[in-house]
This record gives C-alpha cells, structure tokens and sequence, in this order.
C-alpha cells in the first residue's frame, strides 16, 4: 500500500508516495537524497541515523516515515546555517571528534539534543547521554571533549 | 617545524565533509536504472544442498533475476582465492579448500552465500528472498576448536584429516628444550583469545556496474585496499584484465581488518551486473555483517616461561591452536603465523623461543585480520605470562620486565623467531607512562578505593608490533602471494597546486591531512593546495592498501620519495630559468634560489614553465611535473609501548569499572600528534573491548548467538574512562621519515593491562587465571573460588 507522506525537512516542505513499509531513514536517504544520516544496525543500538524530529533526537531507522506526516525534521545537512558551521560541528573538527566520520551525523544530532536539554552537562552526563550512539574509532575520548567543547560554545554564543 | 607540515596538530582536511553530512559512502551512491540484491544465506552450519527451488521467487513481480551457485560454476568463476600460503612443519602445504562465492554443493557456516536475488526495490529483493526453497540434508558440524579437535569430530573438510589446516612451527626447538632442562623455575598459563567481530560502523556494501558499450567494469565496494580487491577478483575469481575493471573504495566507515578480505559479494555484484547488464547493489544490514564479515581472534594457547632463580628469562615455548573458519579467508592463515609467533619475543632477550600453531578450520565464519592481528594475540599471552612470572617469583612486575628488556644498545636485535627489530627504549616508554600514570601514588588510591568497599588493581603491558607490512622479500619468503610495497604520485599541477595520488587508503586515519603535510614540509606549498587522492584504481596507479599500520611507514615514505623527485626536477628547472648550475639551487620554503644570492623563482612559476615550456631546457629535461614512487622498505617497523591500566572490582557484583589508563608509546617520529592519539585512543578502547565486554558465541549447532549489537557488546561512551597518552620517539631507522606506525598498537598493549589489573584487585582471592572478556560473571564466579 502506498501513502502520501509530507513534512519539513531542513526548512523546505517535501512530500512523496511511499510504501506504508517504509521507514524514515530510508524516505530521507532514497526519496530526498539527504545521505547524510547513516544506516549502522538494524536494532537500534548504533544511532548512526540519529535525527530531530519536532526538536527531539530520534532513531530515525525505528519509526515508520508515515509517523512523521506533519513533523518538522532537521537532518546533519541542516545544522550549518548559511554556509557557517554550527559550534558544535566545529567543536568536533577542532577536537578531532571523528576519525571515519560513518557515526559522526548521528553523534552531533544526539549531542544537540543533550545540549538544548541540558546546557552544561558533565563528562558523566555526555558519556551517559551517548548511550545510544556508539562509535568504533574515537574510544569517545575526543567526542567527549567535543560535545563539552560545543556546548561550551553554544552558551557563550 | 613548518605551520601545517610535520609534527604539527593539523585540523582535518576531511573533516567538513563528514560534519555536514556530505560523506559519500558506498551506500550513499546509486546508479542509474541499479538493481537490489539481496543474498540468500544457510541457517545451518553443515549441510549438503539437495536442491534451490527458485521459480516462487523469480515470478515475483519486480524481480528480475535470481542466480545460485550452479549458475556462477556454469560460467567458469572461480574460488576466492587465499593471499598466504602456510607450510606445515612437515614440509606439506596447507590445506586450501575452494571457495566459491555462492555456494552449489554444500553449505559449511551460517550465512555461507547460497543464492542471490536481482530486483527494483530492496524490498521487493526480500521478500523474494523469503521464496527461495533450500532444502538441505543437515550433517553434523564442529563450531569451534575443542569440537573440532576431538577424536572422530566431524570434518569441514575430507581432506583436512583432524580439521587441521596447517601443522606449522617457528623457533628453535631443541634449544628451548634445553633452557628448559636448564631452567631453575618455570611458569605456565592457558590463555584463549576471545573470538571478535570487527564491527566497523558503516556495513559493508557493494555495486557492480558493467558498462556494455566498452565491456568495462566497475566495482564500488567498502574496502582497505581496492587494488588488492581488483588484483584478487579480476585475476582469479572473474577472470576479468585490469584495464576492464576498476575498483572504487570512496568514504570507507572503518575497517579495523574486517575490509582487507576479498568478500563474495563483491564478486557476485560484479558478475551478475554483467549477466544482466544493469547496475547491482548490496549493502549488508548489521545482522548480515554478523554473519559474513570475517571474524578475529579465537586462539586457545598453552605457554611457559623458563627462567633463571633471578628472574632472567631463558626459554619461552608456546603450543597455539587457531581457529580459521570454514573457510581460508584473504590473510587468514598469515594471521596466527606469521602475524602472531614472530612477535613471541615481545620486548625481551629470551635467547630461546619455540611456537607451534594447529590452524584448524570449523563450520564457523572465516578468520582473518581485526585490528593487530595475531599481535595482539602475542602480546597478551605474553604479558599476562610475565605478570604470571612476576607473582611466582616474587620480582615486582615492572622490574622483572626491566631486567629482561632488550636494551637501547643491543639494536638492531635479531630475535630468536625471524624478525630483527631495528630500534627501541623500551624502559624509557615505561617510565613516560609509570610517570604520567602516577604509580608512584596508587596505593593512596587503592585506600580510597577500599574506602567506597571497591577493590582497586593496576596492570603493566608492555608490548611490541611489526608495523608497515611490507618487505616483499621477506613476506614473499614466509608465504605471501604478493608484493607488499606501496606507491605514490605527486602530480604538481600547472598553477602550482598539487594532487597526490596513494596507494594506501584512508578509512579513518586522516591521510587527506598528515600526507598533506607530507608535503606542505617538503614543497612549501600552502596545505589548502593540497588534495590527496586514493580509493579508486582508476585513478591511483597501484597500491596496497592500509592495514598493519603501513600507511605512513610505508605508503608515508613511498610519498616522500615520489616528492624527493620532484625537488630533483624542480630544481633543474629552476637552474634553467635562473641560468645558475643545478647543484647551486636551494629549495626551501617555496622558494627556488641561487645559493649565496638574491635571485630566486617561486615553485609555482617552476610549475608553470613545466607546463608552459616556453623558456624551458628541453633538451636535457621533459616538460611536466609529476612523479612516481614505488617503495618497498627493507624491514618491518616497530613501534613499542607500556600501558598501565587501573581497575576498579566491585566485590559484590563482579562489576568492572576501568578507572585510569594510560598509554606511553614508541611510534617513532610523529607527523600529526592528534590523529596520533585519536588512533591510540580508539585502540585501546577496542583493546579494553576484548578484555571486558566482547566474545563472539556459537552454540554447539554452529548458530551464532551474538549477532546483533543487542547480544554482542561494543563498549560504549560510559564504558571507558579519558586516556592519558604520551609518547617517547626512537626514530625509525630504515626509513626517511623515522616513522612507525600507530595504528593497533592501542589494540595491541591494552588488553593484558586490563586483566592484569583485574588479577591485582583480586590479589587476595588467589586467583590463578582469568579469560577474556572479564564479564562481571566471569569475575564473580572466579572470586568464589570457580575460576
């Protein structure tokens, strides 16, 4: 069965017929070509895929794209603003946050979120935050250092 | 040192791709009119195929082809072949199975390739899937070393009597025995290395696209070295020329090994793109990564230390078996041999080592390089056996290995098993770390550990790797099938900026940045004119890819010597325009200058007048500016370290909580010291990984219980504690940049730190040994005395 799915997306209305099957993810990777949010597990552990719906970070590979009818979405190609890189990308690029860079999309939509709920948070509380992001390259030690080092910015900013 | 050139903590030049979202992955491209496939794996560990019922599948609509094993035979392509040769001890060849990409007689681990289904739409290509009709006759299977090794065990092989592959041995026998005889006490351990699934972040993917109107091929694919990939698939699986294909490798989202191997998915997308002439796409999702990936690890070891009464080691004997899987992956056999026994000696002088290693295969996933490979094997058997030897005999642990260290002036070493390390101070890497890990106060610590009712332990590892795997000559002579240099091509562009094209591929490392500042250092030229190509045959020249941390010491150095020859011509051309003698030009800074005067041409109009010969020698010199590299170095590299890990053990639960870890490593001369520790960092979580969370489980049936990240445990950010990493430099001797290789070395040191710190809370328990992953049941079973 096919449905008609709309919402925004980085600011732009879009809307497509899609299979009711189909999940979020892949709506945006395939339909709209944003491939920036990545595909890493199929049960919910990696958060590769991490989105904003509605300003909530969701695991875009587990809700069906008929759930986001209406929604406002922002994706990793939507947070740098008129070509200026938001603080916490450059917080992940100034401390070397990424090495791979397959984990990096859903790290700092996550990290966005932790931030807007909580604006200093701790190392224990970014190391907890991430636990639905997991990366095999940094040891987190430098994601860490970013997410602090971004939300630094974001409250001076 | 130059702003942007070596040494310095240069920020990512690949970096804003990544942080906007602008990678390009393998699954983030698609071809025009591509087709879906999706791969019809075995549930079962052993069986006979008695037939593949295709015809539900194929009527499906949307499905437009489905291929199985018989049809790959019936067009003559062939096994995926194995890059190593191993000889027994017996002077017989290993046993080398064929190994078809899509199975037609007989299937040997779950997720063994069976069929494969063409359609429009992913979704489509799996329900199809769902309507292929296997029918197996089930056989008995062996899913791991013990099963495999008992009498009358079934065989995975005929011709491989004792599921034994290779019967292989390294050292000096007779001399250990007799430093045995010799010895005045002797320590033995029974180690098994955890088996381990590599997990890269990103699934492997693959598309083939065969182009009809020029009977061309090209192969996207998620690999460490696309070359390898279209020397091995073009050559002996698809019998297609070089010039005919072409293998692209773009962003890669980690390897750590698992993408070295040659894979069957490869070569089917790539088939049967031709077969039915439109583009094909396969992207694993995680649980097929689980199932088809190769796996690492999964050694089960016995060894002794024969010592003096003071502690002087005098024989070291190991007796190995190594699990290969079904199958003889890419570099599996390499791995347990060549990878693993040849680092025996570690960072001591024992005069006498013998190893033997039974390589056995079993209905299990094939076996092959995860970051280290069979170094990091080596290094914990041999550092938990000298923390052994250290609680035996009394010698605290860090003076034991002291006084057994190979010293700064004993180098070049040769040791008792092959390799002859070139440099090294291993004491001073282990004072940096005893320093900067404030050993000197753990007992205060341990108190206020006590204090919260923790058991607070520090463990010592002190390791060694051969990095920049390479030497032709000798890789050849131990079994490689291949040459093992690298290559590189500076291409100064007629403005003056330059584009480098690498053999060695960057899926993590940041070679778009340190090979920049490569040459930054040696042209002067500005960083931001600078861009370093790999990952695509069509093209880099040749190459070999990255793994072995061989990417600066090799691929690094294969660079340098390309852009030495172009100082050379450059030079030369300079001495034309500035009519002054070759040997009088300077070249420095940018700058080309007559020595001793103000007369000077800036690189870029050298550049420019090799484009535009207008006032240009050319009768003695070609125009252009753009030279090649092959370099095969004379010797591995060998990067050396000391962690020092600190543990807390909850006496309650078993619980273990890494509170403190340090690492002070040798990886010789550093080009970029923050992707330096941003490797060790990754490393050493990977290596803490092994030793507390991660243990790939069959049952006894051969089906893999840990596959899915929800049964398999990845650490995770609340699992590691902030590393404190240092290092101490012992340029590399043999090469010009003085480099080493830091790669795995986190991987590599770390885990016997962790369970070495383990067994030291536990000092009280009495404690005699303790496996990886040190799980909080593990841990808590040994301390109620049912290790």
């Amino acid at each position: 069965m096919s449905i008609n799915v709309s919402f925004t997306l980085n600011g732009e209305a879009v809307s497509a017929h899609v299979a009711s099957r189909t999940l979020l993810v892949e709506m945006i990777r395939e339909r709209f070509g944003r491939t920036g949010t990545h595909v890493g597990c199929d049960t919910s552990q990696c958060g590769a895929c991490v989105i904003h719906v509605d300003g909530r970070s969701v695991k875009s590979c587990t809700m069906l794209a008929a759930q986001a009818d209406g929604t406002e979405i922002v994706t990793i190609e939507g947070v740098a603003k008129n070509g200026q890189l938001h603080p916490m990308q450059e917080a992940f690029r100034e401390h070397h946050g990424l090495q791979c860079g397959f984990c990096t999309p859903g790290m700092i939509m996550s990290a966005l979120d932790l931030v807007k709920q909580n604006p200093d948070p701790s190392e224990k509380q970014i190391r907890e935050w991430l636990e639905g992001n997991l990366c095999r390259c940094t040891g987190y030690h430098n994601i860490v250092r970013a997410i602090k080092a971004g939300a630094d910015s974001m409250r001076v900013g | 040192m130059t702003e942007n050139g070596f040494g310095a903590a240069v920020r990512r030049k690949e970096d804003h791709r990544f942080i906007t979202g602008r990678g390009q992955f393998v699954d983030d491209i698609n071809r025009p009119h591509q087709l879906y496939a999706q791969i019809i794996r075995s549930p079962i560990a052993h069986g006979k195929i008695n037939k593949v019922d295709v015809d539900a599948a194929n009527a499906m609509s949307g499905v437009v082809a489905v291929f199985t094993g018989a049809d790959m035979a019936a067009d003559g392509v062939g096994g995926l072949p194995c890059g190593w040769g191993i000889t027994s001890k017996d002077g017989s060849p290993m046993v080398e199975p064929g190994h078809p990409p899509l199975a037609a007689e007989c299937v040997r681990y779950v997720g063994d390739q069976i069929a494969v289904v063409l359609a429009e739409t992913l979704a489509i290509a799996r329900d199809a899937a769902e309507l292929v009709d296997v029918d197996y006759a089930e056989l008995p299977s062996v899913a791991n070393l013990e099963s495999a090794s008992a009498d009358g065990a079934p065989l995975v092989w005929d011709d491989a009597k004792g599921n034994i592959c290779f019967d292989w041995e390294i050292g000096d026998k007779s001399a250990t025995d007799a430093a045995f005889a010799s010895a005045d006490q002797v320590v033995s351990i029974d180690i098994v290395n955890n088996r381990l699934i590599a997990n890269a972040m990103e699934p492997r993917a693959a598309i083939g696209d065969y182009d009809a109107g020029k009977d061309e091929y090209t192969l996207y694919t998620t690999s460490q070295n696309p070359h390898v990939i279209r020397m091995l698939m073009g050559a002996f699986v698809l019998s297609i020329p070089e010039h005919k294909l072409r293998v692209i490798s773009p962003d890669v989202g980690g390897g750590f090994g698992s993408k070295i191997c040659h894979y069957a998915e490869e070569a089917i997308v790539t088939w049967a793109s031709r077969k039915v002439n439109r583009p094909v796409k396969w992207t694993a999702d995680r649980s097929e990564s689980f199932i088809s990936d190769a796996h690492g690890r999964d050694h089960v070891s016995h060894a002794e230390l024969a010592m003096s009464k003071d502690g002087d080691f005098l024989g070291l004997r190991v007796s190995t078996r190594a699990n290969l899987g079904a199958y003889l992956s890419t570099f599996g056999p390499a791995v347990p041999t060549i990878l693993y026994a040849t680092l025996l000696a570690g960072s001591y002088k024992t005069p006498a080592i013998h190893a033997e290693v039974k390589a056995m295969f079993t209905h299990t996933v094939p076996v092959d390089s995860y970051r280290g490979a069979g170094r990091p094997e080596a290094s914990y058997l041999l550092e938990r056996l000298v923390d052994k030897a250290a609680k035996q005999t009394g010698i605290d642990p860090i003076e034991l290995r002291r006084r057994n260290f190979i010293q700064p002036e004993d180098f070049p070493y040769q040791t008792p098993v092959a390799l002859e390390y070139d440099t090294g101070d291993y004491d001073a890497a282990m004072v940096k770390a005893i320093e900067l890990a404030d050993y000197a106060n753990f007992d205060k610590r341990h108190e206020e550990s006590a204090a919260r009712g923790k058991l607070r332990g520090v463990g010592i590892s002190t390791y060694i790797e051969a990095c920049g795997i390479a030497p032709s000559n000798v890789a050849g002579a131990l079994g490689a099938r291949a040459g093992l240099y690298e290559v590189g091509t500076v291409r100064v562009n007629p403005t003056g900026s330059i584009t480098v094209l690498t053999g060695s591929h960057s899926h993590g490392q940041g070679h778009e940045t340190t090979f920049a500042q490569l040459v930054v250092e040696a042209l002067g030229v500005d960083f931001d004119n600078v861009d370093i190509v790999h990952g695509d045959t069509g093209k880099v020249p040749f190459g070999m890819g990255t793994y072995g941390s061989r990417s600066a010491a090799v691929g690094g150095v294969a660079l340098m010597n390309a852009l030495e020859k172009i100082r050379t011509k450059a030079k030369k051309i300079a001495a034309h325009l500035l009519e002054a003698s070759e040997d009088d030009i300077e070249f420095k800074d940018g700058q080309l200058s007559v020595a001793g005067t103000d007369r000077s041409v800036a690189f870029g109009d050298v550049a420019m007048a090799a484009y535009v010969p207008h006032n240009y020698p050319l009768e003695t010199l070609e125009p252009g500016l753009e030279e090649t590299a092959f370099y095969d170095p004379k010797n591995f590299t060998f990067p050396a370290g000391c962690h020092i890990c600190e543990v807390e053990v909850d006496p309650d639960t078993g619980v273990v909580e890494v509170v403190r870890f340090t690492a002070g490593d040798d990886f010789g001369r550093i080009i970029n010291p923050m992707i330096v520790d941003g490797q060790v960092h990754g490393g050493v979580t990977q290596g803490i990984g092994q030793a507390l969370y991660e243990q790939c489980v069959y049952d006894d049936s051969g089906q893999l219980l840990t596959g899915s990240m929800m049964d398999y445990c990845l650490p995770k950010a609340d699992n590691v504690p902030n590393f404190a990493v240092t290092t101490n430099v012992t340029p590399c001797t043999h090469n010009v940049l003085g480099v080493k290789g830091c790669g795995e070395a986190g991987a590599i040191g770390s885990p016997a730190a962790v369970i070495n710190a383990i067994l030291n809370a536990l000092s009280d328990y009495n404690i005699d040994n303790l496996q990886m992953p040190a799980t909080p049941e593990r841990v808590w079973q040994a301390m109620q005395g049912n290790g």
